[in-house]
């Protein structure tokens, strides 16, 4: 009968769970999604406590407080310009759950093997299934947790955000992925093959700092979204070994949902996952640098009270956010100078391209945070047409989503993708600290056009700038 | 046997439900579903409960149960926080 209301209340979770999810894709209904589904993760959890065969309370209580404080903290902490790094890691710490759940069973089969197979024994359940799923959560959890981790270093900058590439690169993760079978196969004939589970392990753990550190630094939040997807179906296979519906049908669930995201993130930009995964893409080609620099452009400058005087006089202004905004917290001064330009009667809008940032809808996060309303803000598709009819586009940091290579460059590594027109608009200011390329490491063209002004300096001191000159005047 | 096809069911069910939840979402709310559905995959904890509660006697079992709900824990609190953190912010003026 227990059994039964355990398996109610796992049900009642999958269904908060899914309505959960449905209701954060809109607005309105997003929040009381999110409630919806911890929700089911308390019942869940709560479900879980009388399952279990015995409850040592000082290790259950300590880990979840511990567990709850370190979490708690650093979701409060963070600064809004790291999320994207904070979901990274939170995904990791998953990851490495499961595969600590999974090698926590196999040394429970291995210490009570008898037991052990007669429980199987009674559900028909192969031994051979146990052991291929372990293998599965212990790779793609290993994998999730050292892949995440570097993901977060590209985005910290503690390590480079240019692609990492060595001679051999593809030859290498062969040979790994080769080894990584053959271990497999000799750990699942015979698990007391304890080395063999080792290698594996180990080739989890270096698969995902390898298969990360050769992707660029702007193509980070395609990597975290499958990661975030990695994790899902790390947990889905744990259920597996553990025989377990709740942690199937959560996983699977994100592990779809993410990579659908994945792949709605790389249609933003034009290309295909296998296309951001392999091919190294924004690694500097010094000769394409050198040919096409804009260094032999000449460049005009404007003083931001100049800029502030022509927006001033302006019908209409987009602003363009990018990641600059984020870095140099800038979101707060934007909001003062859209507030400024409403009042003198210039209409202001803000363009978001899907891969601004260092993740989708980072930059509406930030403005949302900054008071934003939200129905200033539009999508690329929405504002695309409208640049041509407007009087000023005001870009603040950002580079890679506005650089017209990307239309007519074959020679570029971002040919294709699909950018914001800023071009179009009568004038276009770019907000920037130096004339170095954007984080794709590519030079932008945008910067010697004819209707372009370059405003130098960090954006938030630039944009108080602005926001002084239009006060005074 | 029966139990393993019944999980792989319910697996390919779950599957294309999570692919069908994705589809008409306006980016800007890409970020917070992308870390609510990190928290979802915290779900690990209960398989986490689940390895400390058959531990028995046995040391290694019960650091590595301890482990994985310390861990699974700041994936679930961390995430369902600072989703509602970010969501917080969309307000219409």
């Amino acid at each position: 009968m227990q059994s039964n209301l355990i398996m109610i209340s796992y049900i009642l979770s999958a269904i908060l769970f899914i309505v959960g999810i449905k209701r954060l894709g809109k607005v309105k209904t997003a929040r009381q999604g999110n409630f919806l589904s911890t929700l089911g993760m308390l019942i869940a959890i709560i479900a879980t406590l009388f399952k279990m065969d015995a409850i040592p309370l000082n290790w259950v209580m300590g880990g979840i407080v511990l567990g709850a404080i370190i979490g708690a903290y650093s979701a409060t902490k963070v600064a809004m310009t790291a999320m994207p790094e904070m979901v990274a890691i939170f995904n990791g710490f998953g990851g490495a759950a499961s595969a600590l759940v999974a090698s926590a069973e196999l040394f429970k089969f291995l210490n009570q093997k008898d037991i052990y197979l007669q429980k199987l024994a009674e559900t028909n359940s192969a031994l051979s299934v146990t052991m291929i799923t372990i293998v599965l959560s212990v790779i793609i959890g290993s994998l999730t947790f050292t892949g995440s981790f570097i993901a977060w270093g590209k985005l910290q900058g503690k390590i480079s955000g240019q692609p990492i590439t060595y001679p051999g690169q593809n030859i290498i993760n062969a040979l790994i992925l080769i080894g990584v079978i053959i271990a497999s196969y000799f750990f699942v004939i015979n698990p007391d093959n304890l080395n063999a589970f080792y290698i594996i392990l180990g080739i989890g753990l270096l698969l995902g700092i390898l298969s990360v550190i050769p992707i660029g630094g702007a193509d980070m939040p395609v990597v975290i979204s499958l990661l975030n997807s990695y994790s899902g179906i790390a947990a889905a296979s744990t259920g597996f070994v553990l025989q377990n519906q709740a942690l199937i049908v959560s996983g699977c669930l994100v592990g779809a949902s993410g990579i659908f995201l994945t792949n709605i993130m790389c249609k933003g930009m034009n290309r295909s996952l296998g296309n951001v995964l392999f091919s190294a893409f924004g690694k500097v080609d010094k000769s394409v640098i050198g040919s096409k620099s804009v260094v032999g452009v000449s460049i005009k400058e404007m003083s931001a009270d100049n800029a502030a005087y022509t927006m001033q006089a302006a019908e209409s202004v987009i602003i363009v956010p990018g990641y600059g905004m984020a870095v140099a917290q800038a979101q707060h001064e934007v909001r003062k100078l859209a507030d400024e330009l409403e009042r003198e009667g210039v209409n202001v809008k803000f363009a978001v391209h899907p891969v601004a940032g260092r993740m989708p809808g980072h930059m509406n996060v930030l403005l949302a945070e900054a008071n934003i309303s939200y129905d200033k803000l539009f999508d690329m598709d929405e504002i695309n047409d409208d640049f041509s009819g407007t009087d000023v586009a005001l870009i603040i940091g950002a580079n890679d989503v506005v650089n017209p290579a990307a239309r007519h460059d074959e020679s570029s590594p971002i040919y294709g993708m699909p950018i914001l027109n800023v071009d179009h608009a009568k004038t276009t200011f770019v907000l920037k600290r130096s004339m170095n390329p954007g984080f794709a490491g590519i030079s932008n063209e945008l910067f010697g056009y004819e209707n372009n002004y370059m405003v130098f300096g960090d954006a938030k001191a630039t944009v108080s700038q602005l926001v002084e000159t239009l006060k005074e005047n | 046997m029966e139990l393993l096809i019944g999980l792989i069911f319910i697996a390919v069910l779950a599957t294309f439900a999570g692919a069908e939840l994705i589809g008409k979402i306006p980016p800007q709310l890409h970020t917070p579903l992308m870390s609510g559905s990190n928290a979802i995959s915290g779900i690990t904890i209960v398989g986490a409960l689940l390895a400390l509660g058959s531990s028995g006697d046995d040391k290694l079992l019960a650091i590595l149960g301890f482990c994985a709900i310390v861990f699974g824990t700041i994936n679930v609190v961390g995430g369902y926080m600072v989703t509602d953190r970010m969501l917080k912010m969309f307000r219409k003026k």
